[in-house]
């Protein structure tokens, strides 16, 4: 098992490497090769381990492997932590990011940068198998960061573009504040916990289940609480929720491949990866499960809005991504932490589906990225038409499709929860369904039926992708398709996650939930009558409506309320507010202090203050320095008298 | 009999004096090497006087080192005092301000 760990992180490291360093020796062609190869076999290492670790219920492997450094007798391992977990989202990543190289030597082709966005995601994907891979806190934030750097490097990876080195920085910035909750979080369980072993930890939970802290002298904070709620932080900002989520929508500057391998997939998801690997801190507070309910419920309604006004296709596909993160959330908030596992697990193959598809249709419309230059693509592009359409029935949670079933558990899990904020959050994901359903097939409708609403020019050009784009498409189309179906009897009812996630009995409503399930197929047919089915049906429906059949209407209502429209269009004004206050206050912060501070208090008081003071004394010191003799003279007797006297009167040199 | 503190008074009006030629004299460089002897003058009667009254000979061996000294001080501040007109054309002490800071 040992060697098949290092094996997986490993092949993506060197894939990395050697296509970063020696990226012009091996050529093109070479580069594709290799990284493709290394991650395809990371992949079938992770399908192995996958085989062994939840089919063949082998031991959970758990061992540190290298200790990087001891300090203070706090030992820093590197180590892996292999369980059904871990397991599960091994063969997620790896294969997303294989489907993703393999679809990257269509997307890029003509990139002069060609070597360097594979040597990128490669690294990416050893970065992300770290993280989920780790056994320790040290190491998961290893992978954090690590993500967070490659992210950054690849939202920028047009870096000549102005609006790119905007939004990549924006990204890194925006990560930095639920880097520094995270960082908190940790520093707290060291300092209680004293270790940052997952096992060590979570073994001494019950000890610290009611132990209060002071941080502020005379308020008295429940542990867990605090902890959890950093933690949280640090899943805020990587998992893009309300208010960290504004880096999200501006990451789709960066080439669409990562947008669907990083900004979607498999990066945004490890801040739910890791509260879930965290539940048994988390099921200790109750506090800190309600605020990740409430957050993630606000993010799974408001930013699905969001994707209704915005024309960019890859924004839309943004902005659904948001939502579903939101449903995540609120499934972790309710202690559905396996339907919140099984739902990134669907959504990992539905929405990089979208975006792949996304990415084709830009492709063929030579990256024109505005819906409203698009319509009637079903003709030309038909593979892409079909894939994206699956992908938005599973987005949708059309019954049969993979969305279907863990949408539709999370919502009911949250129906059947009792932790505080439960209502609203069933009203916000009820919402989301239907916003989701409308903002999805808004944009099937928008670019492939309809009026061709492009040039001769275009059409012309127009025509299916290449192999390396559409099979790609295929194999992430027909897991969203098959994925749901044949995974929800056993991750979300089974035993699949066994001791991995830990939930308290009171707080286990998938238990509850499960008393009702009987397969599958009858959750299909239960789900037929049920509000999320018609609330979806109904969002195609309007979509259908107000985009084909009568286009004039978004028109008409945004015009009659240009108020709500201009809020939306605003995105609720959170980067405005962002611009005002944190950015505009950091400048003026910046500029007080360097006008203040800098050049007066340190460059005038300091620097120039002492050399000004010393020559103010000089120049009064000059005029005794006469150049006269007697003048001289005069001195010495001065001092010759004032000391005689002292030296006679008072004995000042008695002693 | 003189008594010690006739001589020492003596002395120090010598002194005084010396010390108000150096001093309110603006005009010769002459005259302020007159004082400073004068000066060293009124040092050597202290000398002699607290020798005589001490019974104490290295007094007197004191004034002889100060005599032969001064005789020193006085050819070597004449030999600058005529270096001086040389280069200045004039040995008023007013006009000898070149350390003016």
């Amino acid at each position: 098992m040992q060697n098949l760990c290092l094996a997986i992180v490993g092949a993506p490291l060197l894939g990395a490497l050697a296509a970063g360093l020696f990226g012009k020796r091996i050529g093109r062609s070479g580069v594709h090769w290799l990284t493709s190869g290394t991650v395809g076999l990371s992949f079938l290492l992770s399908a192995l381990v996958f085989w062994r670790v939840v089919i063949g219920s082998e031991e959970t492997y758990n061992a540190n492997l290298y200790q990087w450094l001891s300090s203070g007798g706090i030992n820093f391992h590197i180590g892996f932590l292999v369980d059904e977990l871990t397991a599960t989202m091994m063969i997620v990543v790896t294969f997303v990011s294989w489907m993703v190289h393999i679809y990257t030597i269509g997307y890029m082709h003509d990139d002069p940068g060609y070597q360097r966005f594979f040597s990128y995601i490669s690294l990416f994907t050893f970065s992300m198998l770290m993280l989920v891979m780790s056994n320790n806190f040290l190491q998961l934030f290893f992978g954090w960061e690590a993500v967070g750097v490659v992210s950054y490097l690849l939202i920028g990876f047009w870096h000549t573009k102005d609006t790119a080195i905007y939004a990549n920085l924006k990204a890194f910035l925006v990560n930095r504040v639920g880097d520094f909750g995270f960082l908190l979080g940790i520093g707290a369980i060291y300092m209680y916990f004293g270790s940052l072993d997952y096992s060590e930890v979570f073994l001494q939970t019950s000890t610290f289940q009611d132990k209060t802290i002071e941080i502020v002298s005379g308020y008295e904070w429940s542990l867990m609480t605090v902890t959890c709620l950093l933690l949280f932080v640090g899943a805020m900002g990587k998992s893009a929720q309300v208010p960290l989520h504004v880096w999200l929508p501006d990451s789709m500057e960066g080439p669409t491949p990562i947008s669907a391998l990083i900004h979607a997939a498999t990066m945004v998801t490890a801040g739910i990866f890791m509260v879930a690997r965290m539940s048994p801190l988390f099921e200790l507070s109750e506090t800190a499960l309600s605020v990740v309910l409430v957050i993630g419920s606000v993010t799974a309604f408001f930013m699905g809005i969001l994707g209704l006004v915005q024309n960019d296709i890859k924004r839309v596909v943004a902005y659904s991504t948001l939502s579903q993160l939101g449903y995540m959330t609120v499934a972790l908030g309710v202690s559905a932490y396996a339907a919140g596992i099984f739902h990134l697990f669907t959504h990992a193959f539905f929405k990089s589906l979208l975006f792949l598809a996304a990415g084709s249709v830009i492709i063929g419309m030579h990256h024109e990225q505005d819906m409203r230059k698009m319509g009637g693509l079903r003709k030309y592009m038909p593979i892409t038409f079909v894939t994206c359409l699956v992908g938005s029935l599973a987005l949708i949670g059309f019954p049969g499709f993979s969305g279907f079933f863990s949408k539709d558990a999370i919502i009911e899990a949250v129906h059947y929860s009792s932790i505080p904020g439960a209502g609203l959050a069933y009203v916000a994901v009820l919402g989301g369904v239907f916003i989701t359903a409308l903002y999805s097939f808004r944009l099937v409708f928008l670019v492939f039926y309809g009026k061709e609403r492009f040039d001769e020019k275009t059409r012309s050009h127009l025509h299916e992708s290449s192999p390396v784009v559409t099979v790609p498409l295929i194999c992430l189309a027909l897991l969203s398709v098959f994925s749901g179906g044949v995974a929800v009897s056993s991750m979300l009812f089974g035993d699949y996650f066994g001791s991995s996630i830990f939930v308290y009995s009171e707080h286990d409503v998938l238990a509850a939930l499960g008393t009702h399930y009987h397969g599958p197929l009858a959750m299909i047919i239960h789900g037929l009558g049920q509000p999320p089915f018609w609330l979806a049906i109904s969002g195609v429906a309007v979509a259908w409506f107000c985009y084909l059949k009568r286009p004039e209407i978004p028109a008409r209502i945004s015009q009659s309320m240009t108020r709500i429209h201009g809020i939306l269009l605003d995105k609720y004004g959170f980067d405005r507010f962002n611009d005002w206050f944190f950015a505009g206050g950091a400048r003026a912060v910046g500029s007080f202090l360097f006008r203040k501070g800098d050049s007066s208090l340190i460059d005038g008081l300091i620097v120039n203050g002492s050399a000004k003071a010393v020559g103010w004394g000089a120049e009064v010191l000059r005029r005794t320095q006469s150049g006269l003799l007697y003048h001289y003279a005069f001195a010495m007797i001065l001092g010759l008298i004032i000391l005689l006297s002292l030296f006679v009167h008072s004995g000042f040199f008695a002693a | 009999m003189l008594a010690l503190a006739d001589y020492l008074i003596v002395s120090a009006i010598l002194f005084c004096l010396s010390v108000a030629g150096i001093i309110i004299n603006r005009k010769n460089v002459i005259i302020l090497l007159m004082c400073i002897e004068l000066m060293l003058l009124a040092v050597n009667t202290n000398f002699i006087a607290f020798s005589r009254f001490n019974d104490d000979i290295s007094g007197q061996v004191f004034v002889f080192f100060i005599l032969t000294v001064a005789a020193a001080e006085a050819a070597i501040g004449l030999a600058i005092l005529v270096v001086l007109f040389r280069n200045k054309k004039s040995i008023n002490v007013e006009d000898l301000d070149s350390m003016k800071g």
